[in-house]
């Protein structure tokens, strides 16, 4: 075995033990420590596939952004994750049967397939090879040629998901004091103030 | 030699592991999310797998789409979870019955 294929087999593992104790761990902020070694593991298998730019794209995207936006909501709630964790042992039974069954159906392709005559030719775009143009520089000829629309739509899915995150979020308290800048603004002194001129000994 | 098969295995290992996560934590729709990103993640092995023994790149182009959607998807799927738990004070998929669906 070359070093290739034990970086291989060390990725695998850490992705699929990630991931699998994503699902089994107690406690959630366990949970998203896991998933974020399934991400790193998956991350490696990328770069072994000689895909460097989809790798990174996963280690700033999901471990950067989308797992710690799960950390955070993760600590933001204040829920008792041991009631939750009780019944966990209810639906075992029924979580294992359907995995084993799915994971068999799945193993069925081990060896009774192969690629068809035509699969060569019906390629969209061919990789270039690593002299001409290394694969960001690749994914970039054709994200911004042949791509563009699909491109520009997951642009404004990902305003509509920011939109629609704050507005779900967003909430105006009604018994908190606010600072009100338009009001500040017009403060002029004559009406904010006034001169009293008091006589000695009276007071107001 | 690592083949196709050994990362086709991988995806699928993981994909059905999303699965059980899905069955198995039926209650705590953080780890409901959580799972749906782990099958996603199976998803995306499978297309640049296929994308690098075959040479196309068009794999690798739609897993940046999926991998967009999928960040969307968990900061929508998030937000609607804290507006929920701020009206509720739970995070249990049982209770989300007010509209009696």
């Amino acid at each position: 075995m070359s070093v290739a294929d034990y970086a291989f087999y060390l990725f695998a593992m850490t992705t699929v033990v990630g991931g699998f104790f994503t699902v089994m761990a107690r406690n959630p902020v366990h949970s998203v420590l896991w998933l974020i070694t399934a991400f790193v593991g998956a991350t490696g298998l990328f770069v072994l596939l000689g895909a460097e730019f989809v790798a990174m794209l996963l280690m700033i995207v999901y471990v950067g952004a989308v797992a710690v936006l799960f950390l955070f909501v993760v600590m933001m709630l204040d829920v008792d994750f041991a009631a939750l964790k009780a019944e966990m042992a209810k639906s075992l039974p029924l979580a294992l049967l359907i995995g084993v069954i799915l994971l068999m159906e799945l193993g069925t392709i081990f060896g009774v397939w192969q690629f068809s005559d035509g699969a060569e030719a019906a390629r969209g775009a061919v990789t270039p090879a690593l002299d001409v143009a290394h694969n960001t520089q690749a994914l970039g000829m054709i994200l911004y040629t042949d791509y563009i629309l699909l491109f520009q739509l997951a642009g404004l899915i990902l305003l509509v998901a920011m939109i629609g995150a704050i507005v779900l979020t967003l909430r105006h308290r009604t018994n908190i004091k606010r600072q009100n800048v338009i009001a500040q603004m017009h403060r002029d002194p004559a009406e904010a103030m006034k001169i009293i001129d008091v006589k000695p000994g009276q007071g107001l | 030699m690592v083949g196709l098969e050994h990362y086709l295995a991988v995806a699928a290992a993981l994909f059905v592991i999303g699965i059980f996560g899905l069955f198995l934590n039926r209650k705590n729709v953080i780890i409901l999310l959580m799972s749906i990103e782990l099958m996603l993640l199976a998803v995306n092995i499978n297309l640049v797998a296929f994308s690098s023994f075959l040479g196309d790149l068009v794999g690798q182009v739609f897993t940046l789409f999926v991998l967009t959607v999928a960040a969307a998807e968990a900061s929508i799927g998030l937000a609607i979870l804290v507006s929920f738990f701020r009206n509720r004070g739970t995070i249990a998929v049982e209770d989300v019955n007010v509209m009696k669906g």
